[in-house]
């Protein structure tokens, strides 16, 4: 079953991929998506309610700059992959982003948004901003605490999202400190982590993206929300364990 | 006063014949690997210890610091007294503090370029990092504090305030070793409880909090001062021996799970919980431990006159552990400039295998050359009438 759900996804994802009109490849290596976790509260809200309420909470990193710059984010990447993956299912995404707000500020934040949006899956993106502010790993680690007990409160699914691979800033900027942290946290608490991080480093390696370029056009950043956005609805479909069959009927 | 430990010892210029080379052998490969570890993209440094159990190259490097530290610093101050053996230490604490200003200004070179030629939208959260070029009076008087560390630059402000300390901890370890131990004990059991550390710029503390890791240096100093032959008998007994290498054993299991991932269902709840996060900042006693252990099993396994030990293969290595505060620096430029050809250069594994290769060859010939212009220097100053000083004995700090 969650084999078949695991390769449904890959399918897709070559699909969506293909479809898409720049086409990068968004090839992801599967160990990288895979996890044991399941997100009920997805599975049971698109089975009995064909719909998927999704909000957003991050720092700069989860938005774009330049013109149309929430077009081309991954938040708005992802509604289109799920759309486009999951049909008769009404998908709405949801975006919190606010630059140079920390872990904890956010942290505070997220009962208000589990409130008003009421969504049944929360992707919360964190870290950069306390690496960038050196906050103290034990006080980072607490923040997550705090927003992850209030989207638990809210009663919805959780995927927490660390931070981009960016090779550039790697000697200034002390990430690894944090993405441990976040990975102990999702450990502890049973969550899915989506490893920005890692697969971005994976991009690299392989030379999807070169993550290195001096560019300052927007084409590689549309690419690379747009493939964070196709790997962020794999993991969920898999991780919701939709039935293929099923969704079929939906048509 | 005490039993003196050091009476016996020789003047400095004879020195070098009973210097224990293991620890110029275990520096120097310390260095290589700290170097290795410093270059963020870098296939070779999955070779480093740090990816097989709980310690790294840091631990070797500050331990075998406070050793030479008091072996050279001890001497003086048994034969010279406390003032002048205090303001050696402080005159290398300042050497340390320029070389570290030093390596900042090259830090601060490489970043004004990147922050001038970098530009990708995609990271424009990431790039905020080089606001401080903005506020360049308050960020250099901060680097001047050594409240503002870029990441890789820690060690050296942990050593400038490990040898700021380090005169009275000397004075204590010399007349009541097992009282000045048990302080440094108390020091770092405290830092835990009470949670302090040095404050740093713009935000947090310390990455090496050096409450915490005064402890490995004040007993490599202990174990220098006669501590080593007081361990000698446990270090030898088998039971210690079979600990050491069980504990190591677990380390590697445990540090294999983070690399491979299916692995780690096989580590229990409560372990994990127990263990986790294994704490650099305030050097957590499972990495204490396993450098212990590390510690004795090397010294069970390589005796002090193994033969090895004057091999030309151990050189290279040797030499960069009797320079090891040129080197270190020489290490920390090499890492930023071998970086910066990467990231250049978009290199793949070739390259940073040649990066690696080459840096570790440029510190070896540096050492050669320091110690070659050393001795030349030393000559004519004992021809002079000089004292000679702690560095020519090879008993560099």
């Amino acid at each position: 079953m969650t084999l078949i759900a695991a390769l449904v996804a890959s399918v897709a994802l070559v699909q969506g991929a293909a479809a898409a009109e720049t086409a990068p490849s968004c090839e992801v290596s599967e160990s990288l998506l895979s996890a044991n976790i399941d997100l009920t509260r997805v599975a049971s809200s698109i089975k009995e309610h064909h719909r998927l309420d999704i909000s957003v909470v991050g720092s700069a990193s989860s938005a774009l700059t330049g013109p149309d710059g929430a077009r081309f984010a991954y938040p708005a990447q992802l509604e289109k992959a799920l759309r486009e993956r999951l049909p008769g299912n009404e998908i709405r995404v949801t975006a919190h982003i606010q630059s140079r707000q920390p872990t904890a500020d956010m942290a505070a934040s997220l009962a208000g948004i589990v409130k008003e949006d009421q969504p049944v899956l929360v992707i919360w993106q964190a870290g950069t901003v306390d690496a960038m502010r050196g906050v103290e790993p034990d006080d980072f680690r607490n923040s997550l605490d705090q927003g992850l007990d209030a989207i638990a409160a809210g009663n919805a699914d959780v995927i927490l999202m660390n931070m981009q691979y960016s090779p550039r800033t790697e000697t200034m900027l002390n990430v690894s400190t944090y993405a441990d942290v976040m990975r102990w946290v999702a450990e502890q608490r049973d969550i899915l982590l989506f490893d920005r991080l890692a697969i971005m480093h994976y991009w690299s390696d392989e030379g999807i993206f070169d993550l290195y370029a001096p560019t300052n056009g927007y084409a590689m950043a549309h690419g690379v929300h747009e493939c964070i956005g196709q790997a962020l609805a794999s993991q969920i479909i898999s991780a919701g364990h939709f039935d293929a069959d099923k969704l079929q009927t939906t048509r | 006063m005490v039993a003196n430990p050091m009476a016996s010892v020789s003047p400095p210029q004879a020195a070098g014949a009973e210097r224990d080379l293991r620890l110029d052998l275990f520096r120097g490969v310390a260095l290589w690997l700290i170097f290795l570890d410093h270059i963020p993209e870098n296939i070779v440094s999955w070779i480093t210890i740090r990816n097989y159990g709980f310690s790294d190259a840091t631990e070797i490097f500050i331990f075998i610091s406070g050793y030479t530290a008091a072996f050279v610093y001890g001497r003086t101050m048994l034969q010279r007294g406390f003032v002048l053996a205090s303001a050696r230490i402080l005159r290398r604490a300042w050497q340390i503090y320029v070389a570290h200003i030093f390596l900042f200004t090259i830090f601060m070179a490489e970043i004004a370029y990147v922050a001038a030629t970098f530009d990708n939208p995609l990271y424009a959260e990431e790039m905020k990092i080089l606001d401080f070029l903005k506020q360049p009076d308050i960020t250099i008087f901060q680097a001047l504090l050594l409240k503002f560390k870029p990441v890789n630059m820690d060690v050296l402000p942990l050593y400038i305030v490990l040898l700021l300390l380090f005169p009275p901890t000397l004075f204590l370890l010399l007349r009541r070793p097992n009282v000045a131990l048990t302080a440094s004990a108390v020091l770092y059991a405290a830092a835990w409880k009470f949670d302090f550390n040095l404050p740093a710029y713009p935000a947090g503390v310390w990455f090496f909090n050096p409450f915490a890791w005064q402890l490995l240096f004040v007993f490599g100093a202990w174990c220098a001062l006669g501590g080593a032959e007081k361990l000698g008998g446990v270090l030898r007994s088998p039971i210690i021996v079979t600990l050491a290498i069980a504990y190591l054993l677990f380390a590697f299991f445990i540090t294999l799970t983070w690399h491979i991932e299916s692995l780690d269902r096989f580590v229990p709840g409560w372990l994990a919980e127990w263990m986790y996060p294994i704490d650099k900042t305030n050097l957590d006693v499972l990495r204490f431990a396993h450098f212990l252990a590390l510690a004795a099993v090397t010294v069970r396994f390589i005796p002090a006159n193994w033969s090895g030990l004057n091999s030309p293969i151990l050189r290279p290595a040797i030499r960069c552990g009797q320079h090891s505060l040129e080197i270190f620096c020489l290490g920390v430029f090499l890492a930023f400039a071998g970086q910066f050809i990467i990231a250049e250069s978009a290199g793949g594994p070739l390259v940073q295998t040649a990066i690696s290769v080459l840096g570790i060859l440029i510190m070896v010939a540096t050492a050669n050359l320091i110690s070659w212009y050393k001795s030349i220097e030393g000559r004519s100053a004992l021809s002079r009438g000089k004292p000679p000083d702690a560095d020519l004995a090879g008993g560099e700090v």
